[in-house]
């Protein structure tokens, strides 16, 4: 079912320099050419009668219903179907035509259930609206013929033609005795998702929607996208939300919590209840499109495992008691002055999310900056993006991404590296594979074989498959080649980079020991794919590169994200549509929580809080002197905390327990301080190391802005009350108060007014101006009022670009004898990140544990089989995790996704990090695999900490709660 | 020195006994110790007469027919090889009359020439189309072909001239020309005799289409039953590429066209050109809105010429002999010569390639010989199943497209079956919807629900009493006009067109089994 709110045209909107002019109906139509007769008269007001049409699709002509009168054309051509001409003459509705559209609609019902009464669909189906239409009063076939409807024929036997509802999906169902073979569900997973789930089976009368070889939903290749449900016309495809709860009654635009993309979403609502999540056609980000979190994995906003109450207790091996708000500020700002009192004021300090809005953030960081009175204040994107901040910064002059999605509409050669878009970016990776099926060519730079590498109808021209590790020897012989072979740009160098800089990175690529061949051995990528794959991209027309963490969490992410952009600028992709250095943001605001000021060293805006120029701004501002040092990052907060110096910490939204590298040096760390005040929806990991819990809100439940991997700033708006009473704004701003540093504002809007006056990045923006534009890509201000889709544009922000030497130095994470194989991780469709939010979800149908993925040679050295327990043992630690023979996998690397805390993953993980940022390598780890029959030591402790933990938590409750768990 | 026999290889023939007969004159005359030199040629189409056994002569060849394994020792008892006496004897074959007759431009060696001989076509003519073709450049072939006034012998008459030449002005890195040889329509072998028969012409006339376009690739979309043709196809492929006749140069001219045969996939509907290429794209057969037209976005969204086998292969004559050779032929604006097709009940069923203009009562009469059960002709379907019925009344038609769609009619393929009094019409219209609903690809709604809806309602025509009768025959034909004017392409849009003309022309035949008492 569409949304209730939109209109649809019928056929996608057409960009044309050129207009045309005809007559509908006698009106004067003016549009660009190539638009179709349909959605010409849709956008003059004039209502053509359609079932098989829609804007999200290519015309199809199947419905009939839709037919015209053109003058001078013989019969009746389908309007969906046939483009505008100049001085065309159109008759929408005629006698000829009312006979015909209600000769269709009788086929149509004679084959179809007369419940409308009790339908899902009913009040917005579009089969129901056309026999309205069209005046269908009658339908003389009767209803005893060939029919899908009924199970039975009339004489009892069975209906061949029959086929019961499919209830696998957890959110939707499909009911085939509705469908009326328009098949805008197989065109949506063709032309909107990409993934070919969905087919018509048989043929004539036959004919009927069938997943896969005619399989159930789940069974099949279905990734739960959702896009089938969303085109359905009729009830055939809809929602579970839908079928249990009616049809909302209003829709309020807000921005997905999950990843990067930065989907907008129509949030249909009845009352403070959500019916469905439909994509936002006109969201900026995704089109209309949306993937199986965004759209159905919001449970866990409602889930029994959300904490409403206010938590303190002294030590954590204490039961929780349940305190008041106010009970709980008290005794946070009384424990935090303590000791600050006792050790410092250096000695506490604030961790924010890129989950949370940007206002949420920023406050984080002010009530750190001016309410502390310290610098300790971090991010999470310390250990995903902090690399690229560095890295982007150095050579281009800005942390960030250079383009919008949609600029890979005009890409020629889409290289992606160490980033898996179908999976951790779904909607874009959707928009890159119906770009890479329009003909752009596609280069993968993975250790693993992604399903991009070899999806249906898309091949990559390249996989360089390397080891892990090796990311910046690939990237310099990639850029050997491109110097060595005069694939240069010399114009653009000329024009746009510094050339001293440029003639010494020349040299310096040029070395023999960055040739291919050199390299071969130790990146394990055979010489001529890298010669290939340099010349495609040098000289390929438009080329993008699509990067994620597996580019960042190395200990030469930095290095790594600086090669990427001497590879743009050197073959001058960089600066217009089509081409750039886009990271892919793992979380919904990364992007934003970098731009608040959440590092340690920088005020919002990148500005380092040594610059006594932007202190002076801020301390204005703010009415309070500031620090000019750096304060501390996440891994030496932990050292602080062993060394017994750093004893306090407000942590928002932030998971580190789970999240951060080396679990038991974290654990440590953690049982090291005196007071952890953790603000969340559920007893996360490091939750169940706190002293004080203050219940967060989910994003349904508070107004704010998230700025996705395209710096684009968009509304999250509340549609309903916060479960705790408070947003998480609201939080802060209470704090801060018991703190005795005032924050008084009324409205996140009046958060993001303070951040526009103080950077300048962020001059134009304001919730008003976003309300009018749908969303802004900063930089916004004066020179950019409407906002900046493409950076760099005419000179790159820090002047001229600046190439950078990046030196190739092997990873102290070695393989040996011990560890003979290498641990890389990543992401997978249905869950998110540290799984918080999805493991509460039916998402849990398709991945309900962490998997070691390990190449069926390894398998076999170790009887190894599917399924077996596998235990990985690293220099850190060890871990038990069932294994998956794949032949994604090389031969020497192993893979594991890292979304459930028992996997521990991350005491595998080691202490290596960026040498630039601190992000950590997460994704080389030197272990050893062997066939186990249980689980780890640390699996069984954590296990029963974590039963202890829900025991103290259930302890806090009242009495009649009790048990529940 | 040996003398050669002709036996032919054609499936028609060969579903008579063709191969048995074959085999019984090569091990008769191994026995009897006489050189015999037996050459598997195509049909003359005369199929009253296969197998139809030919010896060559100094006079020409001599016919012998229909020949039985039985007749075998008794023709070479009557000293055959020679031209001897029997009663099988038809004299020379370029003599008998119904073949004498006829006017045979695209058929010109069919049943002549050994289908897997280059040298044999060129002997007989062959490739002096294409030589024509290579002397002048693409525009001037699509004049000719234009100018010869050449429309499509597939169905839709489309001319053909036109079409090519938006083939030629759409600007794209690569073209193609297919051939549709998904040959479906009842009472249809034209494009099977001349692909079994003389697979070269085919060839020359889609590399000569090929040159006129800017085409250097080209498919043979092969209905999938015609295992014979295949092997007769790939057999002149190999030849043709051997020799230069395909290849990157063709003769020597630095042109380029390469063909090669893909099996259908056993649909009716992807005889539907925009199906067919869905289908020859590895996709469901299913059909495409025009506009683009295929020759504009056609496979794998290039430009493509798609035509018929017989189409293509009236090209060679074309340009070998020029425009007006062809014009010449014919009447009004239906030049040249058409192959049609007689089947159904007939005496004497084959093929026969005349200039348009001629009558259908001359065919069924004069060529077809009446009716074989002798019983006087009721009805006659024309154009393939999705014709309409013909009364004996419209008889005097001319072969002409005009004249056939002044009736309500189409000579499509030109394919016509034809029935006698004993014909139930009722059943005949049914038949039309059945075949509809079984070979519709679903894709439109009129023609997916509607011919299902249409036997429907049909049974409940004939099963019920005068009353309902009356309101379904109402509701019959407005479901006819929703599919006449509603469907996206010709299955479901002509479908209507026999069930109508029964409906017009033998309306006593829906009144039912029993008729209500006379009152």
């Amino acid at each position: 079912m569409l949304s209730i709110v939109e209109i649809d045209y019928g056929t996608p909107k057409v960009a044309s320099p050129t207009t045309v002019e005809l007559l509908i109906d006698g009106n004067a139509v003016r549009v660009p050419a190539g638009t179709s007769v349909m959605r010409a008269a849709a956008q003059a007001g004039i209502s053509i009668p359609k079932l098989c049409a829609s804007e999200m699709l290519d015309a199809f002509g199947s419905c009939r219903l839709c037919l015209v009168e053109i003058e001078g054309r013989r019969g009746y051509p389908a309007s969906c179907t046939t483009p505008v001409t100049a001085g065309m003459k159109v008759s929408t509705q005629t006698p000829k035509l009312a006979d015909l559209r209600r000769g269709v609609m009788e086929l149509y019902i004679s084959d179809h259930p007369l419940d409308c009464l009790t339908c899902p669909a009913n009040g917005h189906c579009e089969l129901q609206d056309m026999a309205g239409v069209v005046g269908l009063r009658e339908v003389r076939y009767g209803y005893d013929g060939a029919n899908h409807v009924h199970a039975e024929k009339p004489d009892g036997s069975a209906n061949p033609l029959f086929v019961a509802k499919d209830v696998s999906n957890p959110y939707f169902t499909f009911d085939p005795s509705k469908c009326i073979a328009c098949s805008r569900c197989v065109r949506a997973c063709d032309e909107v998702q990409g993934t070919f789930a969905l087919t018509i089976q048989g043929r004539g009368f036959e004919s009927k929607v069938a997943a896969s070889q005619d399989n159930r939903f789940l069974d099949s290749e279905c990734v739960s996208c959702g896009a089938c449900v969303q085109a359905c016309p009729t009830a055939t495809l809809s929602e579970n939300t839908l079928i249990d709860k009616g049809q909302a009654e209003r829709s309020v635009t807000t921005t997905c919590a999950y990843c990067g993309v930065g989907c907008s979403f129509r949030a249909e609502m009845k009352g403070e209840e959500i019916v469905r999540m439909v994509p936002n056609k006109d969201g900026h980000a995704n089109h209309g499109h949306s993937c199986v979190k965004g759209r159905f994995a919001i449970g866990y906003a409602s889930h029994p495992d959300r904490i409403t109450t206010p938590m303190i207790r002294k030590k954590i091996s204490d039961p929780w008691q349940e305190v008041s708000w106010d009970e709980a500020f008290a005794h946070v700002a009384s424990e935090f002055k303590r000791i600050q009192a006792t050790f410092g004021r250096q000695a506490i300090g604030g961790i924010t999310s890129s989950r949370c809005s940007n206002e949420e953030t920023y406050l984080v960081q002010k009530l750190v900056r001016a309410g502390f009175g310290n610098n300790n204040v971090d991010t999470c994107a310390r250990v995903c993006h902090s690399p690229t901040g560095y890295g982007l910064k150095a050579t281009l002059g800005e942390s960030a991404g250079t383009q919008d999605f949609d600029s890979i509409e005009h890409t020629d050669v889409v290289l992606v590296i160490g980033a898996n878009p179908t999976d951790a970016h779904p909607v874009f990776g959707s928009q890159m594979k119906q770009r890479l099926r329009a003909g752009a060519k596609l280069i993968v730079i993975d250790p693993r074989r992604i399903d991009l590498v070899r999806t249906p109808h898309i091949k990559a021209d390249y996989h360089l498959k390397l080891k892990p590790g090796t990311n910046v020897a690939v990237l310099d012989t990639l850029a050997h080649v491109i110097v060595t072979e005069a694939l240069v740009d010399e114009t653009f160098v000329a024009q746009r980079c510094e050339s001293e800089a440029f003639a010494k990175w020349r040299t310096f690529v040029a070395q023999e020991k960055y040739s291919p061949e050199a390299m071969e051995a130790q990146t394990g990528v055979p010489a001529a794919l890298i010669r290939g794959a340099a010349r495609l991209y040098a000289d390929g027309g438009n080329g993008a590169i699509y990067y994620g963490l597996g580019v960042t969490e190395h200990a030469q992410g930095s290095t790594a994200v600086m090669a990427i952009a001497n590879l743009a600028m050197a073959t001058g992709n960089i600066g217009r549509e089509g081409v750039g250095v886009n990271p892919l943001r793992g979380q919904n605001n990364v992007q934003g929580s970098c731009d608040m000021g959440s590092f340690p060293h920088e005020f919002p805006g990148y500005r380092h809080v040594s610059d006594p120029d932007t202190r002076a701004l801020f301390e204005k501002d703010w009415g309070v002197p500031l620090l000019g040092e750096p304060g501390l990052r996440i891994p030496n907060m932990f050292e602080a905390a062993l060394d017994g110096s750093f004893l306090g910490i407000y942590i928002e939204g932030e998971d580190i327990a789970q999240s951060d590298p080396d679990t038991q040096h974290v654990t440590a760390a953690l049982s090291a301080m005196q007071c952890i005040v953790v603000q969340d929806l559920f007893l996360n990991e490091t939750a169940k190391y706190a002293h004080v819990f203050l219940p967060g809100s989910s994003f349904l439940e508070k107004d704010g802005t998230f700025t996705n991997a395209e710096r684009r700033i968009s509304r999250v708006r509340k549609v309903m009350t916060p479960k705790a009473g408070y947003a998480d704004w609201e939080i802060t701003q209470k704090l801060a108060q018991a703190m005795g540093y005032p924050m008084n504002y009324s409205h996140p809007s009046e958060i993001m007014d303070e951040i526009a006056r103080l950077t300048p990045t962020f001059h134009g923006v304001s919730f008003d101006r976003i309300d009018q534009l749908g969303s802004i890509q900063w930089p916004c201000n004066d020179d950019h009022p409407d906002g900046t889709p493409v950076m760099h544009v005419d000179e790159f922000v820090r002047g001229k670009g600046r190439f950078m030497l990046t030196e190739y130095v092997p990873t102290s994470e070695k393989v040996s004898a011990e560890h003979p194989l290498i641990l890389t991780t990543g992401r997978i469709l249905s869950q998110y990140n540290v799984g918080a939010q999805t493991r509460r979800t039916a998402n849990m149908m398709w991945h309900d544990e962490d998997r070691l993925e390990i190449h069926p040679h390894d398998a076999e050295e170790r009887g190894i089989s599917d399924g077996d327990w596998a235990g990985i043992r690293s220099r850190a630690g060890d871990t038990v995790l069932r294994a998956m023979i794949s032949e994604r996998m090389q031969p020497g690397v192993v893979y594991t996704t890292f979304h459930f805390p028992g996997s521990g993953a991350n005491v595998i993980t080691t202490e290596n990090s960026d040498w630039a940022t601190n992000c950590p390598e997460y994704k080389v780890t030197a272990v050893q695999v062997t066939r186990v029959s249980q689980r780890s030591d640390w699996q069984r402790e954590f296990h029963s900490f974590s039963e202890e933990q829900q025991d103290l938590l259930d302890q806090a409750k009242p009495a009649d709660t009790l048990g529940r768990a | 020195m040996s003398i050669t026999v002709y036996v032919p290889r054609d499936a028609g023939a060969l579903s008579l006994g063709a191969e048995a007969v074959a085999n019984a004159i090569a091990s008769e005359a191994q026995q009897r110790g006489l050189d015999v030199d037996i050459l598997r040629n195509g049909s003359r189409g005369l199929y009253w007469l296969e197998p139809l056994v030919e010896v060559s002569s100094p006079a020409g060849r001599i016919a012998y027919g229909p020949v039985e394994v039985t007749d075998v020792p008794a023709l070479f008892d009557a000293d055959f090889l020679r031209g001897g006496r029997h009663a099988l004897a038809l004299g020379a074959t370029e003599d008998i009359p119904l073949l004498k007759s006829q006017q045979r431009l695209t058929f010109a060696r069919v049943g002549i020439v050994d289908p897997r001989s280059l040298d044999d076509y060129r002997a007989h003519g062959g490739y002096r189309g294409l030589d024509a073709a290579l002397a002048t450049d693409a525009a001037a072939i699509v004049q000719i072909v234009t100018d010869s006034g050449l429309r499509g012998r597939g169905g839709a008459a489309f001319p053909t001239g036109i079409k090519w030449k938006t083939c030629l002005d759409a600007l794209a890195d690569r073209k193609y020309i297919v051939c549709n040889a998904d040959e479906g329509d009842s009472g249809t072998y034209a494009d099977r005799m001349i692909m079994e028969g003389d697979p070269f012409v085919l060839i020359e006339g889609m590399t000569i289409a090929g040159l006129a376009v800017g085409a250097s690739y080209g498919y043979i979309y092969l209905r999938v039953e015609y295992p014979h043709a295949q092997r007769a196809l790939e057999a002149a492929i190999a030849s043709a590429e051997e020799q230069g006749y395909l290849g990157s140069d063709l003769r020597g001219s630095g042109k380029a066209f390469r063909l090669e045969v893909r099996m259908a996939a056993g649909a009716y509907i992807c005889g539907e050109e925009t199906s067919l290429l869905e289908s020859l794209e590895g996709k469901r057969g299913q059909v495409r809105f025009k506009p683009p037209l295929p020759a504009i976005e056609g496979l794998f969204g290039k430009p493509t010429v798609i035509n018929n086998v017989v189409t293509l292969a009236s090209v060679p004559t074309i340009l070998d002999h020029g425009a007006a050779f062809y014009r010449d032929y014919g009447v009004g604006r239906s030049r040249g010569t058409l192959p049609i097709q007689l089947a159904g009940n007939l005496k004497r069923p084959g093929l026969v390639e005349r200039a348009f203009g001629l009558t259908l009562r001359e065919l069924i009469e004069d060529y077809g010989g009446g009716t074989a059960s002798g019983k006087p002709v009721r009805a006659v379907q024309v154009g393939g199943p999705l014709g309409a019925y013909l009364p004996a009344s419209q008889l005097d038609t001319a072969i002409d497209y005009e004249a056939f769609a002044a009736i309500g009619g189409m000579l499509g393929h030109g394919g016509m079956v034809v029935f006698d009094d004993s014909v139930d019409m009722a059943a005949q219209a049914r038949y039309a919807m059945e075949f509809c609903a079984t070979e519709s690809c679903g894709k439109c709604t009129p023609c997916r629900i509607g011919s299902t809806r249409g036997v429907e309602v049909i049974d409940r025509i004939v099963a019920g009493d005068h009353a309902t009768r009356e309101r379904d025959g109402v509701l019959l034909r407005d479901l006819c006009q929703t599919m006449l004017d509603g469907s996206l392409c010709a299955l479901g849009g002509m479908a209507p067109l026999p069930v109508l003309s029964a409906l017009d022309h033998f309306p006593e035949d829906f009144s039912g089994a029993v008729e209500p008492a006379a009152t």
